[in-house]
């Protein structure tokens, strides 16, 4: 089954993707940036499912949109940004490292636009009803060893968190 | 219409890396840049994601990865803005220089 409309939504979500995202960063008030993160995130997931891949898609609602977001905004509430709020939002160095984005922007468009003749031009024949079952299967085959760590990266994790965040240990 | 291609999403991911690293280097506030991060990371999932059409399951499981990183990456570096406040009432890059020498 192919997208409906692909070309219409694929801009409709990578205006609203860069639009927010623009917010992001521009925003004073953190919250609103946090907010603006999560319109980002989601019109990611819908790009996602317009690439077949479903379970990315999924995962990144859940633990992005849903986990990690909730998590800054705890953060955010328990940080008192009142006078933060009040100050002046740029550091010093705000002109040189605007422009050295732009510039690292344009290489990347330079890279892209140079080396595009060297992607195949047909799609891998990604099963569509089972992308779901083939992750788990490649998760638990070839990437045994990689998803063992990230598990135990994810305890280290938690402990340094805690760690961090305790009054006295 | 054109047919959207593999390289109209590595266009859509440079932007948004490119917007991330501009956050990360002028914004103030240490939280803004920590979220800076996570565009930073949703910009090169999207690549994967992409380039997982093209090649195979392989971009989605690294995606997947990516997505565990950030996740640790948002905690630690959470856990440490509380600690960092609870000590200097501040939340800004440029005066958190303890060690600077």
């Amino acid at each position: 089954m192919t997208p409906i409309a692909p070309t219409f939504f694929f801009y409709f979500l990578a205006f609203l993707a860069v639009v927010s995202a623009i917010a992001v960063i521009t925003r004073r008030n953190p919250v609103h940036a946090a907010l603006s993160l999560i319109v980002t995130l989601l019109s990611l997931a819908g790009l996602y499912l317009m690439l077949y891949a479903p379970f990315v898609a999924a995962v990144q609602i859940v633990l992005y949109a849903g986990g990690i977001m909730v998590l800054f905004l705890f953060v955010i509430m328990l940080v008192n940004l009142e006078k933060n709020i009040r100050e002046y939002q740029w550091n010093k160095q705000w002109i040189v490292g605007t422009l050295a984005a732009v510039v690292l922007g344009g290489l990347l468009l330079f890279v892209m636009r140079r080396g595009y003749d060297i992607f195949p031009t047909t799609f891998a024949g990604l099963p569509e009803t089972q992308n779901t079952q083939q992750v788990g299967i490649w998760l638990y085959g070839n990437y045994m060893l990689p998803f063992e760590i990230a598990s135990l990266l994810l305890l280290v994790a938690i402990v340094g968190a805690v760690v961090m965040a305790k009054k006295r240990i | 219409m054109a047919e959207i291609t593999t390289l109209h999403y590595l266009v859509l991911a440079a932007a948004l890396f490119m917007i991330g690293t501009i956050g990360v280097l002028t914004r103030r506030n240490v939280i803004i840049i920590l979220m800076s991060i996570e565009l930073i990371l949703n910009a090169v999932n999207l690549n994967l994601v992409a380039f997982s059409r093209l090649y195979g399951l392989h971009g989605q499981i690294f995606a997947i990865f990516v997505i565990t990183d950030a996740a640790a990456e948002a905690a630690v570096g959470l856990g440490i803005i509380i600690a960092f406040f609870r000590n200097k009432e501040t939340v800004n890059v440029d005066e958190i220089d303890l060690l600077r020498w």
